[in-house]
């Protein structure tokens, strides 16, 4: 049970700091593009019971559950949407390109496809140096649109790698619907299966199989010495970037999204819990902590000083010439 | 130190070698690199000596393998990739400008990617418009890259080393008609430092900045300056990012003349770099307008014909050079050109 508590309390993290994002993003304090997780935490929620502290992930433009989830700072992920030198990155990446060497959060970055290779990277050297670890690699149903996905998953495949690619399908690329942009008369998963890799399709729904499924994919890939390829499906909450909801402009149906509503694993979680004798009380009390952890993670943002201006040239090498 | 001559090809095959036998770190990979013809010689013994692990060919994948490069550097490895032409290397622009280049930068330098990206610069026997682009200017336009471009095998070497070794990444340009140049060349490793251009020979009449091929092309009219009674200051800028800005604004200031032959299209060239650099911080040392030569803003033809008087001549430089120095009278008689323009003396491939 105490491993279930700690889905609900990372799942609660993800979910209440981007919620409080969107709150306070109209103080237009945060000025840089910003992609909301709330709908899509569940997969994140439960990495850290899923996988080592030494296994390392990457993600794409829509990284804050990923980051929080591998066990991010949550402070200095504020502080770097605020643009602080207390930020994760300094100032220099915002929410987009987020870093944390301490929980072996090793980048997010802004175009789509871009970090699955850097993932099959991580993975190679674990070959190589030995290391019994795994990849995690996130990304979209867009992703798997970009070329050097095909790419990256054939050299994975072709060498054995310890990658997981973990495709969160939300069905939406911006506006535009998968069945613009991909068949889906055959899903994703059937569809990655035919280059040689194993592939699983989870509704997220079923959060007690996203657990077991991350948790068999570590086992499966250790063992047979083969990269998976996990399909999530899940949904986002708000519009594609920013901090507004935008079913006005009715790109997606009424019906679809009171559907998902419906099937928000955060409740199911919360329901599981009450029904295995958690008090209500409890949970409140969590609920309470973590509101707190994150409005402190908000005033020490806010309270941390800009990067000075010139610091801008900072970094562009290690070795200056 | 014990010296020996080498051609350009085994220099660089020995950079990589002693860097990879010093290194443990160092992974070496790339189409071809361990085929029977071992990217035209660069590779030779390294699969033997460091095994599959640090030393495997691929799928012809640009773009992946250049992020695999990136993951493979951010978690500490040295990462050598080779392509055998620079123009391939166009298939991985997404990893080179938007993951490798502002790594560093764009974390808070949190961890820097020690990546050295070959690339072989074509010309000539009909390799047209997509096996013989020089797109120095382009690599060096992106801020966070290093780009180099050695002219004979001692430097290559040298500077072959210096790249392995940097924290950063570097673009390595080779062109493919220095392969077979033979050179003294020391049995020790060494390094050559990056960022800084060689002055061949010293001059007071003009400086002539030149770059990897076209170097040995200058240094190919010695008996033609003889003849002349000319006496240039040849600069061979071997790091095209950064410029060595203060060595060639000493010469200008010197010579007062400045010819400048690329190996690129002039437009948005290297050369132009430099030109804008002089104008915009030191005009007044120009006592002739400076020339720049190099390929026209045309696509590289295939056929012998049309190939002609695409690159420039040596009878063209020469042209150029008598104009600057507005001489008349001009003794032609060691100017000597290729027998045949699409290929250095007898070298017949492969390309």
């Amino acid at each position: 049970m105490k491993n279930i508590l700690n889905i609900y309390k990372k799942y609660l993290l993800i979910r209440l700091t981007d919620e409080r994002i969107a709150n306070k993003y109209s103080e237009w304090n945060m000025r840089c593009p910003t992609h909301l997780s709330v709908g899509q935490e569940i997969v994140s929620a439960c990495i850290q019971e899923s996988f080592k502290k030494s296994d390392i992930a990457v993600s794409s433009h829509r990284a804050h559950a990923h980051y929080l989830g591998k066990g991010g700072n949550l402070n200095k992920m504020i502080a770097e949407i605020y643009g602080k030198e207390t930020g994760c990155c300094k100032g220099k990446g915002g929410s987009m390109h987020l870093m944390d060497t301490s929980c072996n959060f090793l980048g997010s970055t802004a175009i789509v496809g871009n970090s699955i290779p850097i993932g099959v990277g991580h993975s190679l050297h674990f070959k190589i140096n030995k290391k019994k670890n795994v990849s995690l690699i996130f990304f979209g149903d867009a992703g798997v649109e970009t070329g050097v996905f095909y790419e990256s998953l054939n050299f994975a495949i072709l060498k054995n790698l310890p990658s997981i690619f973990i495709c969160e399908n939300n069905f939406y690329s911006v506006y535009t619907p998968l069945k613009e942009r991909q068949i889906t008369k055959i899903n994703i998963a059937k569809r990655v299966s035919g280059l040689g890799i194993k592939s699983l399709r989870v509704d997220t729904h079923n959060w007690q199989k996203v657990l077991k499924t991350l948790k068999y994919s570590r086992d499966y890939v250790i063992k047979n010495k083969k990269p998976i390829f996990l399909e999530f499906l899940t949904y986002r909450k708000y519009e594609h970037v920013g901090h507004v909801l935008d079913d006005h402009l009715k790109y997606r149906s009424k019906i679809e999204i009171n559907y998902w509503k419906k099937r928000d694993p955060l409740k199911n979680i919360y329901e599981y819990l009450i029904k295995n004798k958690i008090s209500k009380s409890k949970l409140e009390k969590i609920n309470v902590e973590i509101n707190k952890k994150i409005t402190s993670a908000f005033i020490f943002a806010e309270k941390s000083k800009f990067p000075k201006p010139q610091d801008f040239k900072l970094h562009v090498f290690k070795k200056n010439l | 130190m014990k010296k020996r001559k080498i051609v350009f090809s085994q220099a660089i095959n020995e950079g990589i070698y002693q860097t990879m036998k010093a290194d443990k770190k160092i992974i070496c990979y790339g189409l071809g690199v361990t085929d029977p013809k071992r990217v035209f010689n660069t590779t030779e013994k390294l699969v033997e000596e460091f095994g599959k692990n640090r030393v495997f060919d691929v799928p012809t994948s640009e773009n992946a393998l250049t992020g695999i490069a990136v993951g493979l550097a951010n978690l500490g490895s040295k990462v050598i990739l080779c392509h055998q032409r620079v123009d391939f290397s166009f298939l991985s622009m997404d990893q080179i400008i938007n993951s490798l280049s502002k790594w560093y930068y764009m974390f808070g330098g949190q961890r820097n990617l020690s990546i050295t990206i070959r690339m072989i610069i074509g010309r000539g026997w009909g390799q047209g418009p997509t096996h013989s682009q020089s797109y120095q200017s382009f690599f060096a336009k992106i801020p966070g890259l290093k780009v180099v471009m050695p002219s004979n095998p001692y430097n290559a070497k040298g500077l072959l080393i210096s790249s392995i070794e940097d924290p950063d990444p570097v673009i390595f340009l080779e062109h493919r008609w220095l392969h077979g140049l033979i050179d003294n060349v020391p049995i020790k490793k060494y390094s050559s430092e990056l960022g800084k251009c060689n002055v061949v020979t010293k001059g007071k009449d003009l400086t002539i900045i030149c770059m990897s091929n076209s170097t040995h092309e200058i240094i190919g009219m010695k008996k033609f300056f003889q003849d002349n009674k000319i006496y240039p200051e040849i600069i061979d800028l071997l790091s095209i990012s950064p410029i060595d800005m203060k060595t060639i604004n000493n010469s200008v200031k010197k010579t007062g003349k400045l010819l400048i032959l690329d190996t690129c299209h002039k437009s948005f060239s290297t050369g132009k770099e430099i030109i804008s650099n002089i104008s915009e911080n030191k005009l007044k040392y120009f006592k002739s307008n400076p020339v720049l030569m190099g390929m026209p803003n045309v696509p590289t033809p295939t056929g012998y014909s049309l190939t002609k008087k695409y690159y420039p001549s040596k009878k063209d430089i020469a042209k150029e050079i008598m104009k600057i120095l507005k001489r008349k009278k001009i003794i032609w008689k060691n100017i000597n050109e290729l027998k045949k323009h699409d290929k250095p003396n007898e070298f017949i491939g492969p390309f």
